[in-house]
């Protein structure tokens, strides 16, 4: 029973996902760690960093399609959870640092001492354990994306009006953390990392590391995706998306699949934003920042909208580009950027993935039926 | 429970709803009896539409009393709850899943446990695939199994919505202008598919199409300004004079 | 600007005529200022009685140092000079011109001393001199000092400055700082109940914490006090209700301009455009390039740059929108979430363009002189450029109303939103109304813009702190619904300003989005929501 599942869940573009993220978790490692410095296929440190950041914005990009390329609810708010991920790590990372830090206060983050608190907020407490952290990296997004999704599916918000209160949802998040009294190092944020795990986070074997875990936790979450979406459930959500009130009328309890995606995909969006915090070295209010969470729309857009691996093609072309123009020609990002946003949703609605698999179908669809779901009734 | 609801697979009461004053229900009662199939027609804006929104709990009726097989209150349910009680709808604008195939259309309709959770670990049984063949058999589209929906004609989505329905094996369907943008030939072909299906089931169709109505040859209701106007058989119906001047004005 | 102006003008004219006559001043006051320094105390009294009948303004800082100890009389010559310590000797210097006389040895001089008697006669004394001053604001100055000293010493000099006033404003204010000082006097109780009369008329915090501390004892004064300070407070806490109303109706103007153009584009037309802030951002700058005109060619028409830069606004603004209308959305109707994406990538674009323009600092935007300053409207503090961006706000709004209502093309859009097919064949030119009615929103997203330069920082990110806050309104007040606009924003503004004492302006606006982001869960169509079966879809 259980091998027939995941037999007939899997296909074979998520066994090559899969694979080719095992082999890059191992190798650039391995490049990096193995090869002299000056190894023409020496990959720098730099650059393990910042694959692995790119790495954890695919992660969230995954998130993101999870539930607008799939169940339609196109979120501007998944930085939210992102963030609230990272923050999470940030202070079970914060709680490593002990009496390392400026102030040397064994138990207060150096912001406390700085504000002049006396003693440790009651939900610092267990961040110390990473037993205690792991979990909430899950939970805390979890149970934000349950609260706001119960009243908001309930109540049928869909659509755009969906749309903006995720964008106030993120923004209220975000001028919350920015107040000192929030108790999370207000506008500077958690940063001056020490340790992870006992291991210095500076080396470049910390760094690897973290690298190959990001790739492998990616991996995971993609099977978890392409089982989901391969499940009757992920055809009753594509139901959802193109017709609501028929998926509706035939009997299913659409706020509840929404409800379970949202969460689920919340959760994702939670532990790319763990891996991504100890890999950049700081988080801090801005990651909430409604723009953030516009972009990775357009990551997915890019790669392509309800394909996953348009995800994870997207979110990595759209930053390679950035880490390209930012270093080139840093006045012209946001014009690339804008550009990209126009462009693909005038010319490339299926976005890379969708496009070249319409290519070696040749199936005459014309495009818009595919993409845009008439609105039931 | 209403006593007079007894007998009935559906009973509709003193239902009355309006939107921003405008009363688009005005205390409508209806009957239908377990098996019946019956025509409902009526000139737009007689509250047809609206009616079908009430009855499958899209929308609350101000006043007036619902009753699904002489014992549950529809009034109190939302659309789900209903579709699950065993009473399908179509809608007037064919609506499939476009970018599902014709067999998964029907894979989805299939009556089985709609948790999300069911759903995940959910596969697909030999039974239920041989009850998906019958059903593509029996709406002419077993050669179109793997087409994806969204390439279907109008008439055969018309069908295909059609067999969804069935595949809910509801009590009670129905059925909203199933002719609209139809040839003459899948016209008569579709009035012959509703009254092979309202030999088990109670079909309630709305249609415009006279020859339609005419061609199903059942008791027809009458709707004008949200309540019923007449009610009987179709010749009789059309020989009312009030229905003549609400179709033809004066 | 012009009141500035002439009054600077008019007090140079003053002191240019009032200079002889001051010199010779100078010398009748040094006299009676050297003079301190000879006699005993019965003597000092009679000079400072003799000094404060001079009335001389400067008079007062000879006496507060005489009161501090700090006049010394020079051994050689008998002149009176103020000193400090300054290492082994003293630093000396002229009391009443401040001039510096240079460090002495401590044996050159010898300290005037005083006694508690004189410095109760200084004290009075100092009261009277600015009382007695010749300029009226001056004098109201003083008597709000004293009223604040509340000194019961002071009594019998206000009595005199009362029975000299001939400024009904000013003898109110003597009157109340006669008042205070009774209250805190031992004065019998038809004075104090007077008194505490007269300070319930003048109704102010001030008062409320006088009347407060009367209260505290016995006996029919303290009766009468605690009544006085229950009313006061309470009509205290009516003029703040008022006060933050006022803020809420300033700050939903505010809103209501940012949010009005969206409610054509969005409300209307159901175009998600989250370029709008930059369509109020553009009209802000369009704003700064007039004024910036102005100023290198024609700076007395500064004062009616607004006036030149509305209709520019509007006109930068449309034109920018007509051509994101035809060039993007058109293609994107009926697809809402691509709409907001590609809108979302626009705005991207206009925000680098402007900044690669003119730069990402804030610009200079200036208030013309009609726009600044303030006036008190009861117990309430009301600025001009505040009032006036209310007044505009409305006008705007009765202005697009009238658009909507009164005009042919209104009628049009009215008819595309309602029936685009019907439209078509009526022989309305379905894309160009669209394009004139996204042009128009756009437009008057730039004239909001206008006003919005006045408060607001002109800088290339403007546009980005609007947006949300905008479709909160829009949403708030039921989409399609000019009336719902209005009263959303308002009702935001107000609520905002209500909350905001209670948790702080951040807090408060974090509270203020999540009661929205509840509200549209409870009723997703807003405020005044169009029911049926049309918009269900």
């Amino acid at each position: 029973m259980i091998t027939r599942l995941l037999i007939e869940r899997l296909d074979a573009r998520a066994i090559i996902v899969v694979a080719v993220l095992l082999i890059v978790a191992a190798a650039v490692p391995a490049l990096n760690l193995m090869l002299p410095a000056d190894h023409p296929l020496h990959v720098p440190t730099y650059m393990v960093a910042l694959f692995g950041k790119y790495l954890s914005f695919a992660l969230l990009a995954l998130s993101v399609d999870l539930v607008w390329g799939f169940a339609g609810i196109l979120t501007l708010g998944h930085g939210a959870f992102f963030a609230l991920g990272g923050y999470v790590m940030g202070m079970y990372l914060m709680r490593q640092i002990g009496a390392r830090g400026v102030y040397a206060n064994p138990t207060l983050p150096d912001f406390m001492v700085f504000l002049n608190w006396k003693e440790l907020p009651w939900y610092w407490y267990g961040f110390d354990s990473f037993a205690f952290a792991a979990p909430m990296i899950l939970l805390v997004p979890g149970l934000l994306a349950l609260a706001f999704g119960w009243f908001a599916f309930r109540s049928r918000v869909t659509g755009v009006y969906l749309s903006i209160i995720t964008q106030a949802m993120t923004f209220a998040l975000m001028l919350a953390f920015f107040r000192n009294d929030m108790g999370f190092g207000g506008n500077n944020g958690l940063t001056d990392f020490k340790d992870i795990l006992g291991f210095d986070i500076q080396v470049d074997t910390t760094r690897a590391a973290l690298f190959a875990a990001t790739a492998a936790m990616l991996a995971f979450w993609f099977l978890v995706a392409t089982f989901l979406v391969n499940s009757k459930f992920g055809k009753v959500l594509v139901g959802v998306r193109d017709a609501e009130s028929r998926t509706r009328f035939l009997g299913y309890r659409v706020e509840n699949y929404k409800l379970f995606v949202w969460t689920l995909s919340a959760m994702m969006a939670g532990v790319a934003g763990a891996l991504y915090v100890p890999q950049v070295g700081i988080i801090n209010p801005g990651e909430f920042a409604p723009a953030n969470s516009i972009e990775t729309v357009i990551w997915v857009a890019v790669g392509g909208r309800g394909t996953l691996v348009g995800a994870l093609i997207g979110a990595i072309a759209v930053n390679f580009g950035k880490t390209w123009f930012t270093g080139a020609l840093p006045e012209f990002w946001l014009f690339a950027l804008g550009g990209l946003f126009v462009v693909v949703t005038l010319f490339l609605p299926k976005g890379i993935v969708g496009t070249l698999g319409d290519l070696f179908r040749r199936r005459k669809r014309p495009v818009d039926d595919a993409l845009e779901p008439q609105p039931a009734e | 429970m209403d006593g007079r609801a007894l007998g009935s697979l559906l009973y509709l009461d003193g239902v009355s709803v309006s939107f921003d004053g405008f009363k688009a229900l005005n205390s409508l009662s209806l009957v239908i009896e377990p098996g019946e199939m019956r025509a409902i027609i009526g000139p737009n804006g007689a509250g047809k539409t609206t009616m079908m929104d009430v009855i499958t709990g899209k929308t609350r009726p101000d006043d007036g009393v619902v009753v699904f097989n002489a014992e549950t209150d529809l009034t109190q349910l939302d659309e789900a709850a209903i579709a699950e009680l065993g009473i399908g709808r179509k809608f007037q604008k064919p609506t499939v899943f476009e970018s599902h195939t014709v067999a998964d259309n029907i894979a989805l309709a299939l009556k089985a446990p709609r948790s999300a959770f069911r759903a995940l670990f959910h596969l697909l049984s030999g039974a239920e695939k041989d009850r998906i063949e019958e059903i593509l058999t029996t709406i002419r589209l077993a050669g179109k199994r793997d087409m994806m929906a969204a390439d279907l004609s109008h008439g055969q989505k018309q069908w295909l919505e059609i067999g969804m329905l069935l595949a809910q094996e509801p009590k009670l369907l129905l059925v909203d202008e199933p002719a609209a943008g139809m040839t003459d030939a899948e016209t008569a072909a579709t009035a012959e598919l509703l009254r092979d299906i309202a030999r088990e089931k109670s079909v309630v169709v709305v249609e415009h199409d006279m020859t339609f109505v005419r061609d199903l040859g059942v008791k027809v209701t009458v709707l004008h300004e949200g309540s019923v106007l007449a009610e009987g058989p179709l010749d009789v119906v059309s020989a009312d004079h009030r229905v003549i001047e609400v179709y033809l004005g004066r | 600007m012009h009141i500035l102006r002439s009054l600077l003008l008019s007090l140079l004219v003053a002191i240019a005529a009032a200079l002889p006559a001051r010199a010779a001043d100078d010398a009748e006051l040094t006299r009676l200022v050297d003079a301190l320094g000879a006699g005993g105390f019965d003597d000092t009294s009679a000079q400072i009685a003799a000094l404060a009948a001079t009335g001389e303004p400067r008079v007062a800082a000879v006496l507060e140092l005489l009161a501090g100890g700090d006049l010394y009389v020079k051994k050689d010559g008998g002149a009176v000079v103020a000193a400090t310590r300054d290492g082994k000797g003293y630093r000396i210097t002229d009391p009443l011109s401040g001039a510096d006389l240079g460090t002495v040895d401590r044996s050159a001089v010898t300290k005037i001393k005083i006694n508690n008697k004189l410095r109760g006669e200084i004290k009075s004394a100092l009261g009277s001199l600015t009382l007695a001053s010749t300029d009226p604001a001056a004098r109201m100055t003083a008597a709000e000092t004293m009223f604040k000293a509340a000194d019961p010493e002071s009594i019998a000099t206000l009595d005199a400055a009362i029975a000299g006033e001939k400024d009904p404003a000013v003898t109110e204010k003597f009157a109340e700082a006669r008042a205070a000082a009774v209250l805190a006097s031992d004065a019998g109780e038809a004075d104090k109940l007077a008194a505490i009369a007269i300070l319930k008329e003048r109704g102010d915090r001030d008062a409320l914490a006088l009347l407060r501390a009367a209260a505290a004892g016995e006996g029919a004064v303290a009766e009468a006090a605690a009544t006085a300070a229950a009313h006061v407070a309470q009509v205290l806490s009516f003029w703040e209700a008022g006060q933050n109303v006022w803020y809420g109706l300033s700050l939903g103007s505010v809103l209501l301009l940012a949010a009005i153009g969206l409610a054509i584009t969005f409300g209307v037309m159901g175009v998600i455009n989250m370029a709008h802030g930059e369509m109020v951002m553009l009209g802000a700058y369009t704003t700064f390039v007039v004024q910036e005109a102005i100023r290198t060619s024609a700076p007395w028409l500064f004062d009616y740059s607004l006036f030149i830069a509305l209709p520019l606004a509007f006109l930068v603004s449309g034109i920018v929108g007509m051509a994101i209308e035809r060039g993007v959305l058109r293609f994107l109707y009926g697809r809402p979430l691509e709409t907001l994406l590609a809108t979302w990538g626009l705005s991207l674009i206009i925000q680098q363009a402007v900044r690669t323009v003119f730069g990402p600092t804030n610009r200079e935007v200036g208030n013309p002189s009609w726009m600044s300053g303030a006036f008190d409207l009861g117990h309430l503090a009301i600025t001009w450029n505040r009032l006036w961006i209310i007044i505009f706000a409305l006008a705007v709004f009765a202005g697009l109303l009238a658009v909507m209502r009164r005009t042919a093309f209104g009628l049009q859009m009215r008819a595309v939103t309602q029936n685009r097919r019907m439209a078509g064949s009526m022989g309305i030119r379905t894309p160009w109304v669209d394009a004139f009615t996204f042009a128009l929103g756009s437009g008057i997203a730039g004239i909001a813009g206008v006003a919005l330069s006045q408060i607001d920082n002109v800088s290339p990110n403007l546009g980005q702190g609007y947006i949300i806050d905008s479709f909160m309104v829009v949403v708030f007040g039921g989409v399609g619904n000019l009336w719902g606009t209005l009263v959303g924003a308002m009702t935001l503004g107000v609520l905002n300003k209500f909350v905001e004492p209670y948790a702080g302006a951040v807090l408060g606006k974090i509270l203020v989005l999540v009661l929205i982001i509840l509200f549209i869960q409870k009723r997703p169509r807003g405020l005044f929501a169009l029911k049926g079966r049309a918009v269900e879809a």
